[in-house]
């Protein structure tokens, strides 16, 4: 853990991880938003390119590496984890015990996302959002709303060093929320000098890069 | 000898015009198969061509497409339709002539496909775009002649390869066609000709008379060129100088960035208000053709430039090309000058203007190879199999195919002439299924095999996107730039990484003026004017040209001399320095210099392999630096060094160089780094793997489009002998990696390996700092520069405690 950046969110104490996840220790609880599983079979059914089928396998590779690290008792899947609903009935047999298997002794929840609206034929609990109070975990941030863990962005941000410049997937935190990265490998980031972004984050805030260490820094405006 | 008919022969004389000996030849072989007419500009070229055209149509016989003529450039097709417009009205001439290009309307262009011109003037993107319509079969059947202009500047791309596949669909549809190329002076003739015939057909080659000699010199400048630099300001007052002297001067540079800088320092000197232009390939349409009227009016004195001038575009009365920075390629320096002085049998006039001292090396070594006719050229490799993936899928929108004849016909192009067929079943599996090792889009095949055996789209719907996709000249994403306020005049574009650098208040150059970076609309570049402050330079995608391995020869034997009387005394005592302080390069030797610079440790190693393998040398060399802790965080190559950058020194460069490590470097090193990134998204573009984006979807948030790199390095993980990998392999050795190179250099130099340690730059290493085309690192260097940048952002922020 000692990569991860801890903070507090309504007074529960949460990592960001280099990886990309969230880390609640208290609840013993891993959450990754956006994997975005089955993204090139989505675009190939509708005609388009025919990008390399191992984006799932990836992510899943990723997410296991997560899973076997921390021994989570609930995992979230703070929605957009299917590029579709089609693209989740059609995930390849080999793909879908896999996932069972990482559900196997551990509470599994599909937070519902804009790509992924309805339920989907695999194990866990579908759920619009998830409260845990203090916390509330939603796809989507909603700008009333504090103490609440969403994703949907992508955000991104990059960072002028003396010598060039970086740009990576990024955290969001302020004392109303934290926005997560996109974890899946096919997926691209929004800025977080965004104006979606800019509104929804107080002055304050921070973006933490992932990385091989997560690292915070005043989010760029 | 065929006859000209009477109203073409007669307009001639009319005009006071002798038909040319070629131009006759031409018309002698009318009827061969292919025919290569080679002639220096204003040799009457075009009409070469086109003369049998107008032999054969003028008896009002013929119905339909006659005659494609195909140029690199949309304007050239355009001055073409004006200049073949006069005669065929003079002679009342029954003969249709349109032109086809990305900027003809959409009505127009169904019009044409409804009813074909007699003449139809294109460039090969638009041919392309052609035999992908279901009615090509229709348009083309009747064609009998297509002009290959400026074949020269085509035989050398990708663009040529596409044309090429085009033709031969071409042929197989109007079996009687007959293939002209129109070229500059080339080093190799029968190459270019082997390209444009149908194989195995011969192909006749036409010499017109070359005329006399080029007058080219060096600029002579009262102050001295520095050390470093691009700009060339030392020699501003001797130019402006020759400007005037002459009725129209073309200064042509190297990039467009320097272009831009120029153009700046020549306006402010320009007490005398002379009317000046500039024109490169980054400016807005409507500014290029603005420069273009007044140029063709002669309304100008000097026109500042970039490449984009060297083709298409009539010359009128330019008298003097002055070319700034040294010519990085003979040939091309030839053909350029060659087209000043638009009459025939007139020796054209150009000046070499060096920017710094190396250069100065350059230009003498430059002017020797000209005056020798020593004209380099580089062999081209079989044909791409990204552009065969391209072409195999316009051929699927046009309707069903048969793969045996698709196979066959495609080796009636030059370059896929020996074509395995295993590797034509490869991009055909690759268009078809991806041809990933895990078969996963078997329902969803781009391209199935129905039960007769013709291979067809399985979704009519994907033609528009495969046609979208067109094409083989990569796009890097650039961002237009315009004046901020309602309606802002456009002034040009930039590249994106370049606008994701500039903060609110940073000034930069474009189309001469220095303007403040306001803000990002709607993909848009917002600036005001802002002549007041020091501009940041726009890094533009200019081209770059690599020095040739003669002129690269040529340069190593002259610093073997004692002294350098036919240099320049600046220059001679440059290298002086270099020898006094340092060394200067030996052939069978290899000189590496270390210094610190600018917070910097800096290795130069002076390879003279050539851009290509100085190059891999770069990478491969930061590889291992990478792997001995080094932290190295760039790298930047020449046909003569490569200079790396880091955090840590290296005081024993010797072992860095041993043969089988920089082997198994390479190994190691061609699964993941920037240029074989950079190659594979240029290869998986044209493939059709990834999409082009286009500005108008690129307004839709960035989230749900992601980078190009990550598909590579998905590949690289799952799927390692997947057809894209091995095209950016080949591609990457053939072009960019040239290990030959580097084990020849290591073979002369056989360990001899010099080292100095200096405490700051040499004389010889300055003007690499100022080359474009770094290549980052990203290794343990640029970690330590995020925690160091983050720690002392959070701390500036009062947030230190948090980290």
């Amino acid at each position: 853990m000692n990569d991860g950046y801890p903070f507090t969110l309504a007074g529960q104490s949460l990592v960001a991880l280099g990886s990309g996840a969230l880390w609640w220790p208290e609840q013993r609880l891993l959450c990754v938003s956006d994997l975005h599983l089955g993204k090139s079979e989505r675009l190939a059914r509708r005609g388009g390119a025919h990008l390399p089928p191992y984006e799932t396998r990836d992510t899943l590779l990723r997410l296991q590496a997560e899973i076997d690290a921390f021994q989570p008792k609930s995992v979230i899947c703070l929605g957009d984890s299917f590029d579709d609903t089609t693209a989740a009935q059609s995930l390849p047999e080999r793909e879908r015990i896999w996932i069972a298997r990482l559900q196997a002794g551990r509470q599994w929840i599909w937070i519902e996302g804009n790509h992924d609206p309805g339920p989907v034929s695999l194990g866990g609990s579908h759920m619009v959002e998830l409260p845990l109070p203090p916390l509330t975990f939603r796809h989507i941030a909603d700008p009333a709303q504090s103490g609440e863990i969403s994703g949907h962005y992508h955000p991104k941000a990059s960072i002028r060093t003396r010598l060039r410049t970086v740009t990576r997937p990024c955290f969001l935190v302020d004392g109303d929320r934290v926005i997560l990265p996109a974890f899946g490998t096919y997926t691209g980031g929004l800025q977080s000098a965004d104006n979606a972004l800019r509104e929804l984050m107080r002055e304050e805030a921070l973006a933490v890069l992932t990385g091989k260490t997560a690292r915070p820094m005043p989010m760029p405006r | 000898m065929r006859d000209l008919p009477d109203q073409i022969d007669s307009w001639f004389s009319s005009q006071g015009w002798q038909i040319h000996p070629h131009q006759r030849e031409m018309l002698a072989r009318a009827a061969d198969p292919a025919t290569l007419l080679i002639a220096p500009t204003g040799g009457g070229k075009t009409m070469a061509g086109f003369l049998p055209t107008l032999a054969e149509l003028s008896d009002r016989a013929h119905q339909g497409l006659h005659t494609i003529y195909v140029s690199p450039l949309k304007a050239l097709a355009a001055d073409i339709k004006r200049n073949l417009t006069r005669p065929i009205t003079d002679m009342n001439l029954p003969i249709r002539v349109e032109d086809r290009t990305g900027d003809t309307s959409y009505t127009r262009k169904r019009r044409q496909r409804a009813n074909p011109p007699h003449i139809l003037l294109t460039t090969p993107e638009s041919l392309a775009l052609l035999i992908s319509y279901e009615d090509a079969p229709r348009i083309f059947a009747g064609v009998q002649r297509i002009v290959v202009d400026e074949i020269h500047a085509l035989a050398d791309s990708k663009r040529g390869d596409q044309l090429m596949l085009a033709l031969a669909r071409v042929q197989a549809l109007a079996p009687g066609l007959r293939r002209v190329g129109l070229s500059a002076t080339v080093d190799e003739p029968a190459a270019i000709a082997h390209l444009l015939a149908r194989h195995p057909d011969p192909c006749q080659i036409v010499q017109a008379d070359p005329g006399p000699d080029p007058d080219i010199a060096m600029l002579e400048t009262r102050q001295a060129p520095p050390w470093a630099g691009g700009g060339a300001a030392h020699a501003i007052p001797a130019i402006l100088e020759q400007v005037k002297r002459h009725k129209t001067t073309l200064i042509f540079h190297n990039t467009r960035a320097q272009a831009e800088i120029f153009f700046h320092k020549l306006w402010m000197a320009n007490d005398e208000g002379l009317p000046i232009g500039i024109h490169h390939g980054s400016l807005a349409r409507a500014q290029r053709e603005k420069v273009e009227a007044a140029m063709v009016a002669g309304q100008l004195r000097a026109i500042v430039c970039t490449g984009s001038l060297d083709l298409g575009i009539d010359w009128g009365d330019v008298d003097l090309v002055i070319q700034v920075g040294a010519p990085k390629n003979v040939k091309r320096l030839v053909q350029r000058i060659g087209r000043a002085n638009h009459r025939y049998n007139a020796p054209s006039k150009a000046l070499l203007v060096p920017a710094n001292r190396f250069e100065v090396v350059e230009c003498i070594a430059a002017l020797e190879a000209a005056k020798a006719h020593d004209l380099d050229g580089e062999a081209r490799g079989p044909g791409p199999l990204d552009v065969l993936c391209q072409h195999i899928l316009l051929c699927a929108c046009a309707g069903p195919f048969d793969a045996d004849a698709l196979y066959n016909e495609t080796r009636q192009a030059g370059a896929y002439a020996a074509l395995p067929r295993a590797d034509f079943d490869a991009c055909l599996d690759f268009c078809a299924t991806g041809g990933y090792a895990l078969r996963a889009y078997d329902r969803w095949q781009r391209l199935q095999r129905r039960a007769d055996g013709q291979w067809h789209l399985r979704d009519p719907r994907a033609a528009a996107l495969i046609r979208q996709n067109i094409g083989t000249i990569q796009d890097i994403d650039t961002l237009k730039v315009r004046l901020k306020g309602r309606g802002g005049t456009p002034l040009g574009e930039v590249e994106e990484g370049f606008a994701a650098s500039l903060t609110p208040g940073d000034t930069f150059l474009i189309g001469g003026r220095v303007v403040r970076y306001e803000s990002l609309r709607e993909m848009t570049v917002e600036v005001s004017r802002n002549a007041g402050r020091e501009p940041k330079i726009a890094v533009f995608n200019g081209t770059k040209f690599a020095t040739s391995t003669q002129l690269a020869q040529r340069i190593l034997a002259m610093f073997a001399q004692p002294g350098w009387p036919q240099l320049p005394e600046n220059t001679a005592q440059w290298l002086g320095l270099q020898r006094s302080i340092s060394r200067l390069p030996q052939a069978g030797r290899l000189l590496i210099e270390t210094f610190p610079h600018e917070g910097r440790e800096h290795l130069v190693a002076y390879g003279f392999a050539g851009r290509n393998a100085q190059q891999t040398l770069g990478l491969i060399l930061t590889k291992r630096m990478e792997e001995m802790g080094l932290a190295p965080l760039g790298f930047v190559a020449t046909d003569y060094a490569v200079l790396i950058w880091g955090l840590d020194r290296v005081t024993d460069p010797a072992p860095l160089f041993d043969r089988a490590a920089l082997r198994d470097g390479l190994e190691g090193w061609l699964a993941g780094n920037a240029v074989m990134k950079r190659t594979f998204r240029a290869s998986a573009t044209i493939a059709g793997l990834i999409q082009r984006s286009h500005q108008g979807q690129r307004k839709s948030g960035r989230q749900a489009t992601f980078s190009s790199d990550i598909l590579y390095d998905t590949l690289v993980k799952y799927d390692p002998d997947h057809l894209m990998l091995r095209i950016t392999r080949d591609e990457a050795m053939r072009g960019l990696v040239d290990f030959a190179r580097i084990e020849d250099m290591l073979d002369r130099v056989q360990g001899r390996i010099d080292h100095v340690r200096l405490d700051r730059l040499s004389p010889l290493s300055a003007p690499l700092f100022l080359e474009p085309g770094r290549v980052p690192v990203q290794g343990a260097g640029q970690e330590r520069l995020v925690e160091e940048e983050t720690t002392r952002l959070l701390a500036e922020a009062g947030l230190g405690e948090l980290g």
